[in-house]
C-alpha cells in the first residue's frame, strides 16, 4: 500500500484542470507546464485520512466553460442518483420519519396515533431502565475505547518487532475480529458460565477464590461484556496500529536512539505523535461500536440480570417488538443519534486538532 | 528492531502467551462441538472419545445449509450493489466543484453518524407495507441503502487523490462519461475497491439486528439469526450448540485464511483511504 505522501502529484493534476478547455489540459501537459508546477508544488505533505487539501484552484468557481465542452469533461449528477435514491430510501426518509414519531405515542400499528410533544422524552427521564440504559451504554462505550486501543496497541507493539512469529500472530491475533459477533458472544456465555471454562480453568490453576458467576451478577455482567468486546476486537485495532507503525520511517527512530533516547522515549516522542492518524481512526470506530453495541448484549446477557447490562440499542428493541411502544422505542433511538453526534464530532475536532499538532 | 537479541527471545515467548490466551476460548469451543452429550468432565480437559454426530444433528435441525445459502445470497447482492452504486456516485461527487455536488457530498457523509437504530423501525413498517418482510430481498434493499455513505465516503477519498489525466484522454478520444468511468476509472479504484468489498461483506454477513427484526417469524434466515434461533431452542444443549457455532465460523475462517492479506489490509486501508 502506498503512503500518504500522495500530495504533490494530486495538487499538480488540480491545478491544470481548472477553467481550462480539455484541449488546453492536454497541451500544458505537453509543453511541460505541469511538470513546472510539479516543482512549485514544494515538498511533500503528508495527508492524513479524510483529510483534503485545500481547494485553493477549485474556489471561487471556475470560469464559465462554454455547456458542451463542461459536459464532456464532467461526470453528470445522474450517476449519483442510484445510490441517492437507495440512500433516501433507508436512511434519509425513515430517520426523518423516525423524528418525527418520537414525538408521537404510536405503537407500530395503529394508524390512529397522537402528537404527544416531548412526552416521551420526559418519560425517559423518569424511566428508571432508560437512565441506567443510557449510562451503560456510555460506560460502555468509554472503557471499550480504552481498554480495546491499550491492549490493540501493546499487541502491535509485540508484532511490529523482531520476532519469528509477527505475521503468524498478525493473522491469528486479527481472526476474532472477523467471526459473527452473536457467535463469540453465545461462545463466551457458556465459558463465562458458572461451570464454564473460565471457572475450570481458574479453578485448575489454584484461583479457586477468583470463580465468579460472571455474567449473573449485576456487578460483574457489564465487564464481563467489556472483557468479551475487547476479546474479539483487540485485534482489530492492533491492525490499524499495526498500518501505522509501519508507516513510522525506521530513519528517525534510529536517529533518536543516537541522540541517546530509550525506547519509552523513543515511543512516546517518536511513534505516539506519527500514530495520531490510526488513534483518530481507532478511537472513532471502537467509541461508537460501543455506543451502538447490540449483539453481545443480547447474546451474553439479554440486558440482565434484571437491567444490569441493558444498552439503549437493546431497550429500543425490547421497547418496540416486546412492549410495543414504538413512539418511545424511536425517541430512544433520537437520544442515541444525538449521543453518537456529539461522540463523533468531538472526537474528530479534539483529534484532528492532535493531529495537527503532532506534524 | 532488525536484530534477534535474547529480550526479542523473551518478547517472542510473552507474545506466544498471550496468543495461546486469546485461543484458549476457541479451543474449548472445538473440544465441546465433539464432545458426546453423555461427557460430563470439565469443559478444559480435552475430549476422550470424540464424535461428530454433533455436527451432523445441528446442521439439520438447525437448518443451516438453507441459513448459509441466505447469508451468501443477502451478502453477495448487496455488496454488489452498493459497490456499483457507490463508485457511481463518488465519481462526481469527487470531480465536480460545483455547490450542489458538494452540498450532496455532506448530506451523504450525514448518514456515517445517523445510527441504523432510528431508520429501521420506521423502515420496519415500509418494509411490511410492501410485503418483503421476511424476504431476504428486505434485507438486500436495507443494506444497498445503509452502506451507502461509508462507501461513498472511502470511494471519494481515493478518487480525490488519482490523477484525472487518463479519463480526461478517454473523454477526449469520444468515451462517453458512462463509458470512461467504466473502462477507465473503476480499474484504477481496484484497491479502494478490495477494501470497500471486505468491510462491506464483514458487516452484512455478521449482521445481527436487522435480520432479527426484518426476517423475524420466517423460514428464511441469515446464518447469525439462525444461530441465535438453534440456541433459543437447544438452551442447555451446549455441545450441540457449539457444533452450529463451529459450522458457522468454518466457512468465514476459511475465506479468511485464504485472502488474510487482502483482508486484513482491507481493515487497515480505512487508515489511508
Amino acid at each position: 500500500m502506498d503512503t500518504g505522501v500522495r500530495a504533490p502529484v494530486s495538487s499538480t493534476l488540480d491545478s491544470t484542470r481548472t477553467g481550462k478547455s480539455p484541449r488546453g489540459q492536454v497541451a500544458s501537459f505537453f509543453t511541460g507546464a505541469s511538470l513546472k508546477r510539479f516543482k512549485e508544488a514544494g515538498s511533500p505533505v503528508t495527508l492524513a485520512p479524510n483529510e483534503q487539501l485545500p481547494n485553493r484552484d477549485h474556489s471561487p468557481d471556475p470560469a464559465p466553460v462554454p455547456p458542451g465542452r463542461r459536459a464532456r469533461t464532467t461526470p453528470s449528477w445522474w450517476f449519483m442518483a442510484p445510490a441517492l435514491v437507495l440512500f433516501a430510501f433507508v436512511v434519509l426518509v425513515p430517520s426523518a420519519r423516525g423524528v418525527y414519531y418520537a414525538f408521537t405515542d404510536w405503537d407500530g400499528l395503529d394508524p390512529n396515533f397522537s402528537f404527544v410533544g416531548l412526552g416521551n422524552f420526559t418519560d425517559m427521564f423518569r424511566d428508571e431502565d432508560a437512565v441506567q440504559a443510557i449510562w451503560h451504554t456510555l460506560l460502555i462505550a468509554v472503557s471499550i475505547t480504552v481498554v480495546q486501543n491499550l491492549v490493540g496497541l501493546l499487541l502491535a507493539l509485540g508484532v511490529n518487532s523482531a520476532i519469528k512469529s509477527r505475521n503468524v500472530l498478525r493473522v491469528f491475533l486479527f481472526a476474532p475480529a472477523v467471526v459473527t459477533p452473536i457467535v463469540t458472544a453465545y461462545l463466551w456465555r457458556n465459558l463465562l458460565g458458572t461451570d464454564g471454562a473460565v471457572n475450570s480453568f481458574l479453578g485448575a490453576v489454584g484461583l479457586d477464590g477468583w470463580r465468579q458467576d460472571w455474567l449473573g451478577s449485576p456487578d460483574l455482567a457489564l465487564w464481563a461484556v467489556v472483557g468479551v468486546i475487547v476479546w474479539q476486537f483487540a485485534g482489530y485495532s492492533m491492525v490499524i496500529f499495526l498500518a501505522g507503525l509501519q508507516s513510522v520511517p525506521q530513519e528517525i527512530h534510529e536517529a533518536a536512539a543516537l541522540d541517546g533516547a530509550g525506547p519509552v522515549r523513543r515511543f512516546w516522542s517518536v511513534t505516539r505523535p506519527l500514530l495520531a492518524p490510526a488513534f483518530t481512526i481507532n478511537l472513532m470506530l471502537s467509541i461508537i461500536g460501543g455506543i451502538k453495541l447490540f449483539d453481545q448484549v443480547y447474546a451474553l446477557t439479554g440486558g440482565g440480570p434484571g437491567h444490569a447490562t441493558d444498552t439503549l440499542s437493546t431497550l429500543i428493541y425490547k421497547d418496540a417488538f416486546t412492549l410495543g411502544e414504538f413512539g418511545y422505542s424511536i425517541a430512544l433511538a433520537v437520544v442515541l443519534t444525538i449521543i453518537v453526534a456529539i461522540a463523533s464530532t468531538g472526537q474528530y475536532f479534539v483529534l484532528s486538532r492532535n493531529e495537527r499538532a503532532a506534524q | 528492531m532488525n536484530r534477534y537479541r535474547p529480550r526479542t527471545l523473551g518478547l517472542e515467548l510473552a507474545m506466544v502467551a498471550v496468543a495461546l490466551v486469546i485461543g484458549f476460548p476457541v479451543y474449548v469451543l472445538v473440544n465441546l462441538s465433539v464432545r458426546p452429550t453423555s461427557d460430563t468432565s470439565s469443559p478444559i480437559s480435552p475430549t476422550s472419545s470424540p464424535t461428530l454426530d454433533n455436527f451432523s444433528y445441528a446442521w439439520q435441525q438447525g437448518a443451516l445449509g438453507g441459513a448459509l445459502a441466505n447469508s451468501v445470497l443477502v451478502t453477495a447482492c448487496s455488496v454488489f450493489i452498493v459497490l456499483a452504486v457507490s463508485s457511481l456516485a463518488a465519481y462526481p461527487l469527487a470531480r465536480v466543484t460545483a455547490r450542489w455536488s458538494r452540498g450532496t457530498y455532506l448530506v451523504v457523509l450525514l448518514g456515517l453518524v445517523l445510527p441504523f437504530q432510528l431508520a429501521s423501525l420506521p423502515l420496519y413498517q415500509t418494509m411490511r407495507d410492501m410485503n418483503l418482510l421476511g424476504t431476504p430481498w428486505a434485507l438486500v434493499l436495507f443494506y444497498s441503502g445503509l452502506q451507502v455513505p461509508f462507501t461513498v465516503f472511502l470511494y471519494v477519498g481515493f478518487l480525490r487523490a488519482l490523477p484525472r489525466d487518463f479519463e480526461d484522454a478517454a473523454l477526449i478520444d469520444g468515451c462517453t462519461p458512462l463509458q470512461g468511468f467504466r473502462y477507465v476509472v473503476l480499474p484504477m479504484l481496484k484497491p479502494i475497491t478490495v477494501t470497500a468489498l471486505v468491510l462491506n461483506a464483514v458487516a452484512v454477513w455478521n449482521d445481527f439486528f436487522t435480520p432479527l427484526l426484518y426476517l423475524s417469524g420466517s423460514a428464511q434466515q441469515t446464518m447469525p439469526v439462525a444461530i441465535a434461533g438453534f440456541v433459543g431452542q437447544y438452551v442447555t444443549d451446549w455441545n450441540l450448540i457449539f457444533a452450529a457455532l463451529v459450522i458457522s465460523i468454518l466457512p468465514i475462517l476459511l475465506v479468511y485464511f485464504l485472502l488474510q492479506r487482502s483482508i486484513i489490509n482491507g481493515f487497515a486501508g480505512g487508515l489511508r483511504g
